[in-house]
């Protein structure tokens, strides 16, 4: 085979692959979007039209079900809860997170490899199979039935992965920062606030995204610990939601858009640090 | 008696560092160490509701594993979590890695195309159970509509409702919600293999094929074993797709049905007509967890020895 031939061919294969890819591609994204577009399509529409029609563009101006949701059902209620269990847990996490991390990168300890082990632990553990004990736990504790039942359940689950995230990144931050303050006469307290913290906001946004996403949908801990109709967070509302309204396609449409639009808009203005954030922990 | 400063400095440093640790380490202790101890013992004890009653050894573990009436059920539902697990693999895991290779090469629309295949990660479960519930609504769903204004009215069905295709529906319908996730993954991990390997083997006329399997399957091992072992995990806590897509029985008859499904429905089946067996639900979820700790950390190690550091 001679020099021309072979560069001829890895051209040439080449460019079929590449079309090849874009098909594929192409057909992919899709099929990721179209579901989701149909879901927004629809929301505009009367039942009758949706089954009549369902591939068609509806006319936009027809927003009553979407003031039905709104007005008529406990949607905004679980969105509120939501707003509340997600912002609670999260905090909670990033402050106790933020703690333990700065103990274990920053001082040196003999208990600091044994308290590392004990978050590995969590870490690998999954709450979701002790819940019969965490059930029976929250019941003693009188957090039942309660937002709270399921903000310290979300910062138990969370805060091990934050605990590590920190601490990563504070043990890569040089020394004299911290010995420069000291000198000046700067108390340990002051230190950490004023010196180190600022600089580590990046690992508390990958935390704080990495823990927002699952907490926000999940499902699971409402289902076992949640009765009251007040408490119920956005998944867990949304199956009583569709228990009520079966057969008003409509409504159905509606309700999942608005569900979905809070984050789905947080993620297409922010993807780069959902995505980072999202798979923190499987990408090194 | 007289401190010395640098005594004084340390112990003041030591009640710092202890109020920074303690918090975080009793909130683990009272509410992730405490109740994943007490979920085995809870596994040896007779429950009358919310009430522990006598110990009892093994019993429940034997009642699970081979009693008349959870046998059948647990053996069933565990082997439709291996169904989807394997399946998963090949469609979600697979696919992801073909995909990642697609944009690996940054093709025209290559950041639209990353952005589309996570659009449905993001979503809840609950979010992507109901809209495929719709979609594959036997008159009226996306699905069927879809194959009968092509003409190909013969393959529409009753997706869900025919114990033949719903375990599949649930499956595909998970793959759609996850695939950008190890999509991702393995692109971060194809960005990590050094240029010159890939150019190297180019050059040397490698074709995609064997690109693909010679050197970019290998390269990408750690990804490979942190998706496979997660996946794992995943497939054997499965539970929102089933019970919003076929409901807490696993419907038709018990064709849908996962261990997560046997879990909830004995643990906290009937809450109100206190129909609930606490001490069973801790035998399974005990066995579930030995079962994936065990499994998982062999399919880690496994996994890990085919991993080359470069």
């Amino acid at each position: 085979m001679n020099t021309k031939a072979l560069a001829d061919d890895t051209a040439s294969q080449p460019a079929s692959f590449a079309f090849l890819a874009q098909v594929i591609l192409i057909m992919n994204s899709f099929i990721m979007l179209y579901p989701v577009v149909v879901m927004v399509l629809s929301a505009f529409k009367t039942t009758g039209e949706i089954f009549e029609h369902p591939f068609a563009l509806p006319d936009f101006t027809q927003v009553q079900n979407f003031t039905r949701v709104l007005g008529e059902t406990a949607m905004p209620t679980y969105f509120l809860n939501s707003i509340v269990v997600t912002g609670a847990s999260v905090i909670l996490i990033l402050v106790l997170g933020t703690m333990a991390g700065y103990a274990v990168a920053r001082y040196e300890s003999r208990t600091n490899t044994f308290i590392l082990l004990f978050f590995l632990a969590g870490l690998m553990l999954p709450l979701k199979l002790a819940v019969i004990p965490l059930f029976i736990l929250l019941r003693d504790l009188n957090l039942l039935d309660s937002r709270w039942s399921l903000i310290v359940t979300y910062t138990a689950i969370g805060l091990p992965s934050a605990v590590f995230i920190m601490a990563g990144f504070l043990r890569s931050l040089p020394s004299e920062l911290e010995d420069a303050a000291r000198i000046d006469g700067a108390s340990e307290p002051r230190i950490m606030w004023s010196v180190m913290l600022p600089l580590a906001r990046p690992p508390m946004a990958i935390a704080a995204i990495q823990n927002a996403v699952p907490i926000w949908n999940d499902f699971f801990f409402p289902l076992v610990f949640i009765q009251s109709d007040q408490y119920k967070t956005l998944p867990q509302g949304l199956t009583t939601f569709m228990g009520e309204y079966t057969t008003d396609w409509g409504m159905l449409f509606a309700g999942l858009t608005i569900a979905a639009a809070p984050i789905t808009l947080l993620y297409l203005a922010l993807s780069r640090q959902f995505i980072q954030g999202m798979t923190a922990g499987a990408v090194k | 008696m007289p401190v010395s400063p640098i005594q004084a400095h340390t112990l003041k440093h030591r009640s710092w560092v202890a109020f920074l640790v303690i918090p975080p380490v009793v909130f683990m202790s009272l509410f992730v160490v405490y109740p994943i101890l007490s979920a085995f013992a809870y596994a040896f004890y007779e429950w009358r509701g919310l009430a522990r009653g006598e110990f009892v050894g093994l019993a429940n573990f034997k009642e699970v594993l081979f009693g008349p009436t959870m046998a059948p059920v647990v053996w069933n539902a565990f082997l439709h979590n291996v169904y989807a697990l394997i399946a998963l693999m090949i469609i979600q895991n697979g696919g992801g890695f073909l995909l990642a290779w697609l944009l690996y090469k940054e093709p025209f629309g290559y950041r639209f195309h990353r952005l589309a295949v996570f659009v449905p990660v993001v979503l809840s479960t609950i979010i992507v159970g109901f809209l495929w519930k719709l979609f594959l609504n036997p008159n009226f769903g996306l699905v069927n509509q879809a194959l009968n204004s092509v003409g190909l009215d013969a393959l529409a069905k009753p997706w869900l409702g025919d114990s033949s295709t719903a375990l599949g529906a649930l499956i595909l319908a998970n793959a759609w919600h996850f695939i950008g996730f190890p999509t991702l993954v393995y692109l971060a991990g194809m960005q990590r293999i050094p240029s010159e390997i890939i150019e190297a083997a180019r050059l040397d006329g490698t074709n995609e094929w064997q690109l693909l399997k010679n050197i970019v399957w290998p390269l990408v091992a750690p990804s490979t074993t942190i998706l496979f072992t997660l996946l794992f995990i995943g497939a054997f806590n499965w539970f929102e797709i089933p019970y919003v897509m076929a409901g807490l029985d696993g419907s038709p008859f018990g064709s849908t049905d996962v261990l997560g499904l046997v879990f909830y429905r004995t643990a906290f089946g009937n809450q109100s007509a206190s129909i609930q067996n606490f001490g069973q639900g801790s035998a399974l979820a005990t066995m579930i967890f030995l079962f994936i700790v065990v499994f998982a950390s062999a399919l880690t190690l496994w996994l890990r020895r085919r991993e080359i550091q470069f």
